[in-house]
């Protein structure tokens, strides 16, 4: 099978989807939830603030394999927690589940990172005219803390697009590591061909990423 | 000596009128600290803090640095704990936290050394965003009262620029046009010309000017000698976490009691 061959044979743009919808899911609950964590961490009662290190410190120290296994083998198989009756669907949850938690840490720490540059004067003239700790958090220090995590929180975005590689120890067959090793079962004559097909696949989906944080990084920093 | 006896009295007048009930509100102090006590950690900052401010008087406290002037300022919105005593505004406890400290916050104005203007929002936001998500005030509404308030302290031209984008003066001023905006019942202002240049305080200091003759009430934490003696009613000096002296600026100035006041005016007052 030659290289037009190994394209329509194999549906690698929809491996690449998948890790695309992957990513945008896990993103989008591994920033709620990286909220709610960095919240929990500024937030003035110690057992939140205690409960979001723990968190933290626990989803962030764990390889992210170890935690999909865990996912599929301990919550879906020994303890029957389950999305949905199909195989797929399920396991395309259970993946997402992984990551967003995993990633949500890396948010938190990032979003953290980024209050840090705000100054505490920020903070103190909010308080001083009557802004509760919500209003305080999501209108002040938020937006600028946001501005100078950037640059992390873009880190954190490709890490994850690569970790959702990872998907496959949660059995997610279609993405693209999965569906490498398929092909390289197939036409063991290909591998060079079929791994830069992924390997350049994957560089030019994530250069982007990291020039647009670089780009929003410099054009949306707090002058001050 | 006389002082701090004269102090205790007054205390103990309080206190006494309190266990008879609410005095009227045109006889209490608008803002009142009663044997305040501070610490951080070993350090001792507060000591036997007593004040009565009332409705239109302006308090300028002056006092060497370190002395707890700023500290005491903070405590009266809260933005330090303080250990022992009471603080009462307009008779009101100062609430401990939540809503209730939300609330009494909105009624004391502050100005702080390092203006703390929002540095993502414009001016105009600056001004307005107070009104609009704590009083719940409409957007056209509170920002006509923003522009207004923005000329009066002569900075409307600034309106839709970045606070970044202003001088220290004018920032210092777009901060108090924003603690006006919450229609506070007094003003504290925390070293508000420290950080200026020279060629800005002026601008500062009259628009402060201003406000005391309008009657607001206001705490000044100054180092600013011609605004005190000018524009104060009355005098705290503090030294080392205690109130030392109060009086008229000329009592102050002119025949100051105590030998760290002596000391402290000497300093400043033959440059």
């Amino acid at each position: 099978m030659d290289f037009v061959g190994l394209l329509t044979h194999y549906d690698v743009v929809g491996a690449f989807w998948v890790n695309i919808q992957l990513t945008l899911w896990s993103a989008l609950f591994s920033t709620i939830l990286g909220v709610i964590l960095v919240l929990m961490r500024i937030s003035p009662v110690g057992s939140l603030r205690g409960f979001a290190t723990g968190f933290v410190r626990f989803f962030q120290n764990m390889p992210l394999t170890i935690l999909m296994v865990f996912l599929l083998l301990g919550a879906f198989v020994q303890l029957r927690l389950q999305f949905s009756s199909d195989f797929t669907t399920n396991f395309y949850w259970l993946a997402i589940t992984g990551l967003s938690l995993y990633t949500s840490t890396y948010v938190c720490e990032s979003l953290r990172s980024g209050i840090n540059t705000v100054p505490i004067g920020q903070a103190e003239a909010a308080r001083s005219l009557g802004f509760g700790f919500f209003q305080s958090a999501f209108l002040i220090i938020l937006p600028q803390a946001l501005r100078g995590a950037i640059a992390p929180l873009g880190n954190t975005l490709i890490a994850l697009m690569k970790n959702t590689t990872v998907a496959a120890a949660a059995a997610v067959a279609s993405e693209t590591s999965s569906l490498m090793n398929t092909m390289i079962e197939a036409n063991a004559d290909q591998i060079l061909t079929i791994f830069l097909i992924f390997a350049i696949g994957w560089v030019i989906l994530i250069i982007p990423v990291g020039l647009l944080t670089t780009y929003l990084s410099n054009h949306l920093a707090v002058r001050r | 000596m006389a002082e701090t006896a004269a102090a205790q009295k007054n205390a103990q007048i309080t206190r006494t009128a309190h266990s008879q009930g609410e005095e009227p509100a045109s006889a209490r102090p608008l803002v009142e600290l009663d044997h305040v006590e501070k610490w951080y950690g070993e350090l001792h900052v507060l000591r036997d803090i007593n004040l009565k401010v009332s409705k239109g008087e302006v308090v300028v406290v002056l006092g060497p640095s370190g002395s707890g002037k700023s500290t005491m300022c903070r405590t009266i919105n809260r933005l330090e704990r303080i250990d022992s005593g009471v603080i009462l505004i307009d008779g009101h406890p100062l609430p401990q936290e939540g809503r209730e400290l939300t609330r009494l916050r909105q009624k004391v104005g502050m100005v702080f050394q390092s203006y703390n203007l929002f540095a993502h929002r414009t001016i105009l936001d600056n001004v307005t965003l107070a009104p609009r998500k704590v009083l719940h005030r409409p957007k056209a509404e509170a920002e006509k009262e923003a522009r207004e308030l923005l000329s009066r302290v002569g900075v409307e031209a600034q309106a839709a620029k970045y606070p970044a984008q202003l001088s220290g003066g004018q920032q210092q001023r777009v901060a108090i046009a924003r603690a006006l905006a919450m229609h506070p019942d007094v003003l504290l202002f925390d070293e508000p010309t420290s950080a200026l240049d020279p060629e800005m305080v002026g601008e500062v200091l009259n628009v402060m000017t201003d406000l005391a003759r309008e009657g607001m009430t206001m705490i000044c934490v100054t180092h600013e000698m011609g605004f005190a003696r000018q524009v104060a009613d009355r005098i705290v000096f503090m030294a080392d976490g205690q109130i030392l002296e109060t009086g008229t600026p000329e009592q102050f100035f002119e025949h100051p009691q105590t030998d760290r006041a002596k000391d402290f005016l000497s300093k400043i007052l033959n440059h």
